[in-house]
């Protein structure tokens, strides 16, 4: 088996989600200039929120087919998550709009720590498995293996990814957004309110956490109530590579980070003579971020067109 | 003229930010179809005015009649909707968005696309530079292209009072000639104006009437000629 190729799919599984992850992060710095530390929770929250709901569904004998149940239960987690990314932003981030960056910084890491406990005592400390409703056939390509699964993730991610860019760069709203993060003062004078679209980037940036908290779920056949912390750190330094608050950067670095961390895991231990296994692959994250912030905190596409006066 | 009715009426005015007063009491009134320059030196208070107008700043005191109805209570996002836009100081254009983008943002509270797109066909006869560069982002620019775009956009809103808060600042002479061309084509097509410079001369050459601000005072109140005749306005601020 090609161990490169192998770990170039994992990556690009695992980066993938990283990205719809770190859309989430982007989108609300872009606007508020603030990191919605809560954003790992609200994927963790689509994870088992759909777990729950697909086991209560078939558990009270609903006969669908595996995949259509997954869509059942992102129908029941999708708009619970945006409900709580719109609750998250009217309760802790909006009295402080006008706070130093700090505070709203603090009542991020509180969410966060407020979610996770909540989500410990619905469904206790312990991980649930992911039902194991969709296909996950294995095909051989290039002398490596790829699963359904796999291909369905990194199909839908780009798929729903795409559908943000397009909301973004075509449609009023998207228009609007990127005209908020810009100057506010000058895009209300326009008619814009501002609060709506503050809103809406919250909603729509949950959305887009739950399913690929569900991808998590999926992919590693498991989830649970302090997994947010971890995958969001990840998303989070995905986003910075990419340059936070630019939409394709999130993309590019997501893709890029799932990827180094991958084929970086698969050659650890080789590298380290064996003193440190794949399960050590967590330090290349940290790695890269901390290589990013020192050499370059704009990102890789966080450069701006210059503005003149 | 004299026989329009009253678009604005501002009586009593004052602003502060926190403990320092910018606007201290003052009174404003322009009927429809006028062109009012309001002019004055550095910090006197014309920038916070016509902010206060549109709502991004709220008044300590006094009342401000727009159309007939109060508009000190409503949120800044309607002012626009109700016929009021302004051209900021600075432009306020949205560097990474295009030029057209810029424009629609103009047109943000409209739903009547047909209409819209006619004038966007306007604003591009008005300012066919604009229209060459239509999907350039706005942040890279000219100056003076930017004051286009940023009067376009308000164009788009179809405004019935539109403040312009110095449009010519920091432009060559020959693109300052142009922005007051098209600001006296937009007056003859019936928009009501204010308008705020540093270029007094020029500015009430341009208006009907004109007042004089002096640390958050409004010291003279006249018609344009009046104020160009006015030995010590001459003396104060068209530098004669
Ligand atoms: N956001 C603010 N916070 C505090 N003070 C302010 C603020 N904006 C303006 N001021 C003060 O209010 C006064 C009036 O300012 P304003 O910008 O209205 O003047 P202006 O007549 O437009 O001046 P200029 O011709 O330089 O544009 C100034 O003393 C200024 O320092
Ligand atoms: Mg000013």
């Amino acid at each position: 088996m090609d161990i490169f190729i192998q770990q170039l799919i994992n990556g690009l599984v695992v980066g993938s989600i990283y990205a719809l992850i770190a859309l989430g992060y982007t989108m609300v710095y872009g606007i508020l200039q603030l990191i919605n530390f809560a954003h790992g929770e609200i994927v963790m929250m689509g994870a088992m929120i759909t777990i729950s709901a697909v086991s209560i569904l078939s558990g009270s004998g609903v006969n669908l087919p595996g995949p259509l149940l997954v869509v059942a239960g992102l129908l029941v987690s999708i708009p619970i998550t945006m409900l709580l990314g719109f609750t998250i932003e009217r309760v802790a981030y909006r009295p402080l709009r006008k706070a130093p960056r700090l505070a709203p910084l603090i009542t991020a890491i509180g969410i966060s720590i407020v979610l996770q406990q909540v989500a410990v005592l619905i469904w206790k400390n312990n991980p649930r498995s992911f039902p194991d409703l969709l296909p996950h056939a294995s095909h051989d390509f290039m002398g490596a293996v790829i699963t359904d699964l796999q291909i369905l993730i990194v199909v839908l991610a780009l798929v729903v990814m795409g559908g943000l860019l397009i909301m973004v760069e075509k449609t009023k709203l998207g228009r609007a957004m990127r005209a908020v993060s810009m100057n506010q003062s000058v895009a209300s004078l326009m008619g814009v309110n501002i609060n709506y679209v503050i809103s809406m980037t919250f909603v729509i940036g949950s959305a887009l956490g739950a399913v690929a908290g569900v991808m998590v779920g999926a992919n590693y056949g498991l989830a649970y109530p302090t997994m947010g912390f971890m995958i969001g750190l990840k998303a989070f330094t995905a986003a910075v590579l990419g340059g936070i608050g630019n939409l394709a950067g999130a993309v590019a670095g997501g893709l890029l980070l799932g990827i180094i961390e991958s084929v970086g895991a698969g050659y650890l231990g080789p590298i380290t003579g064996g003193v440190l296994g794949s399960h050590y692959q967590d330090i290349f994250a940290f790695m890269v971020l901390i290589l990013v912030l020192v050499f370059r905190p704009s990102g890789l596409l966080g450069e701006r067109v210059a503005e003149r006066a | 003229m004299s026989e329009q009715k009253t678009l604005l009426e501002v009586k009593g005015l004052q602003v502060a930010y926190g403990g320092i007063q910018a606007v201290k009491g003052i009174d404003l009134e322009i009927k429809q179809g006028e062109l009012v320059a309001l002019i004055g030196a550095n910090g006197a208070g014309k920038t916070t005015t016509l902010k206060t107008l549109v709502g991004m700043v709220k008044p300590a005191a006094g009342t401000i009649i727009y159309n007939g109805e109060d508009s000190t209570r409503i949120p800044v996002h309607h002012y626009v909707s109700r016929g009021l836009a302004m051209v900021p100081e600075g432009r306020g254009i949205f560097p990474r968005l295009t030029v057209e983008e810029n424009l629609w943002m103009g047109a943000y509270y409209r739903n009547d696309k047909a209409e819209i797109l006619m004038d966007l066909e306007r604003v591009y006869g008005l300012f066919p530079r604009l229209k060459e560069r239509y999907k350039q982002l706005a942040g890279t620019l000219s100056g003076g292209e930017q004051q286009m775009v940023a009067m376009g956009r308000a164009i788009l809103s179809r405004p019935k009072l539109l403040l312009l808060d110095e449009p010519s600042m920091g432009l060559a002479p020959i693109i300052v000639q142009k922005i007051f061309e098209i600001i006296r084509q937009i007056a003859s097509e019936g928009v009501t104006m204010l308008l705020v410079e540093q270029n007094a001369k020029l500015a009430l050459k341009t208006a009907n009437r004109g007042y004089v601000m002096e640390s958050g005072r409004i010291t003279y109140a006249d018609s344009a000629d009046a104020l160009l005749a006015n030995e010590k306005v001459q003396h104060a601020y068209l530098g004669e």
